[in-house]
């Protein structure tokens, strides 16, 4: 269904990957030079994750240019902000670079990103906020980035792939969390992957549709992987979010951890409560993709399993295909729960974000 | 029906740490020693019927931060053998779910050989001593 009030937060909005020629505008000479002496300034450092010429990482309707005169930025408001009626929305730019093995040269793209999506994009655009780009696999980078962008408080999240180096609740990753605590930035895992291992348990899958199907065990094991290692208990006022992760597959993660947690918990002794609980109270998730049956009454069922209205984020995942027209609600929502998922629960969630309605609020 | 006292066993023969499983009156019961005291536990976790009787006896484990770890009560638990639950020895609770999840615990008493050879309790078919003391359970 469409949306049926303006004022929407959108959680999960892409940003179009900005080319070589772009990022280096906002290098210094050195890599600059470098990126050219070293011929890989024509390179698009395209993830393999989700390429944007295979089908559902762009809708047909939003893969036309930005028409005569449009700039990008029109193009996004007249395809993902204006239908939606967006008071904000999260940009996020998911730039190769994050898969680089060089990390300086990661790390100096990845600023670039971060950059540019202020100047290019948040500066022109004031229902824009931005995740910050990290490279999971370097967590001093990542602390220094969060640092060095800290003071701009349109940014209101980092984001890395659900699959990275290592699972992302282990302790070389605290002083990234740390450090989001600190200035009131969200965790946000995207799906997707940096592919340095295969993304399910048993190796390399031939199909893109075994690869979009491994993502929500990626992110169940991402959050048991909080959970495990006691991130939540080490960081309570952190949020993780979970974007283009689905939640149709939650109801079992969660009644498999309560059950599995009784038999296992003296091994993580500080996971004290059900961890169902604990997930209800700190991670959140994307709307879309939806992934539920047409029916809404099987959805509502699923939601009234999963037992907290207060979970879910608003998305659109603009501009890949999950929904048709403006149509970026599913069926079977109640009414009240639309008006918590569009406007309640991100600012809920985002520390940032409930700041700025404080300042707004008189 | 009226609570019928059964003599179990003599107190030496369950030392400090030990358990025994007993058969009263058709109900399998987890008799445990905690350093000279003793609680009898229906022997059959609430989650699928595993015996109690045969878990490992262990402490409490707790930490206040991740990483940092603490164990007190020590053997005062029973985990269950077939999933891993933990059950207070001295309440028959659950750890993880005290409230609703909870072994069915019977009143013990320990009763000196003299009293109960003269009565007014049956001591079953089991052989009592005047000189020794003995567990007694009211099921």
């Amino acid at each position: 269904m469409k949306v049926p009030f303006a004022g929407a937060i959108d959680c999960d909005l892409h940003l179009p990957s900005p080319s070589m020629a772009v990022l280096m505008r906002h290098m210094d000479d050195f890599w600059r030079e470098q990126f050219v002496t070293r011929r890989i300034d024509r390179m698009d450092f395209q993830l393999t994750s989700f390429p944007p010429n295979t089908p559902l990482a762009m809708r047909d309707d939003w893969r036309a240019p930005a028409g005569e005169g449009e700039t990008p930025l029109d193009k996004l408001r007249r395809e993902a902000l204006d239908p939606f009626g967006a008071r904000i929305a999260i940009g996020s730019i998911l730039h190769g670079a994050i898969g680089l093995y060089n990390e300086d040269m990661a790390a100096v793209i990845c600023s670039a990103v971060n950059d540019h999506l202020a100047r290019d994009w948040l500066d022109h655009e004031p229902r824009l906020r931005g995740s910050i780009l990290v490279m999971g696999s370097s967590p001093d980078h990542a602390v220094a980035e969060i640092e060095r962008l800290a003071a701009d408080r349109r940014f209101v999240q980092i984001i890395l792939p659900v699959m990275g180096d290592f699972l992302p609740g282990k302790r070389q990753m605290w002083p990234v969390y740390r450090a989001c605590e600190k200035h009131g930035l969200a965790v946000a895992l995207h799906a997707g992957s940096t592919y340095r291992y295969p993304p399910t348990g048993s190796g390399w899958p031939s199909y893109h549709v075994e690869d979009y199907i491994a993502q929500s065990t990626a992110f169940e094991n991402a959050i048991v992987s909080f959970l495990a290692e006691g991130v939540f208990n080490e960081f309570p006022d952190l949020r993780l979010v979970c974007l283009e992760s689905g939640f149709t597959w939650l109801p079992t993660l969660l009644w498999r951890l309560n059950k599995e947690w009784r038999g296992t918990r003296q091994e993580t002794p500080w996971l004290d409560r059900p961890p169902a609980d604990v997930v209800r109270e700190r991670v959140r998730f994307s709307l879309q993709p939806v992934d539920a049956p047409a029916d809404g009454a099987l959805l509502t069922r699923t939601l009234a399993h999963i037992g907290s209205d207060e979970l879910l984020l608003f998305s659109t995942d603009y501009p890949h295909a999950q929904f048709d027209g403006d149509n970026a609600l599913p069926e079977g929502l109640p009414a009240d729960l639309q008006r918590k998922i569009m406007i309640d629960n991100p600012p809920a969630c985002y520390p940032r974000l409930a700041a700025e309605a404080k300042e707004i609020a008189p | 029906m009226s609570k019928k006292r059964h003599v179990v066993a003599a107190v030496d023969e369950v030392p400090p740490g030990s358990r025994k499983h007993l058969n009263l009156a058709g109900r399998e019961i987890a008799l445990f020693n905690l350093g000279g005291e003793f609680f009898a536990l229906g022997d059959k976790c609430p989650h699928e019927s595993g015996s109690l009787c045969a878990g490992k006896i262990v402490g409490l484990a707790e930490a206040d931060t991740p990483g940092h770890y603490r164990l007190s009560r020590d053997g005062e638990f029973v985990k269950c053998p077939w999933h891993g639950w933990e059950f207070d020895i001295r309440t028959g609770q659950s750890w993880c779910d005290p409230t609703r999840t909870r072994a069915r615990a019977y009143e013990t008493a320990v009763a000196a050989g003299e009293t109960l050879v003269k009565g007014p309790y049956v001591a079953d078919t089991y052989p009592v001593r005047v000189e020794e003391n003995y567990i007694v359970i009211d099921v």
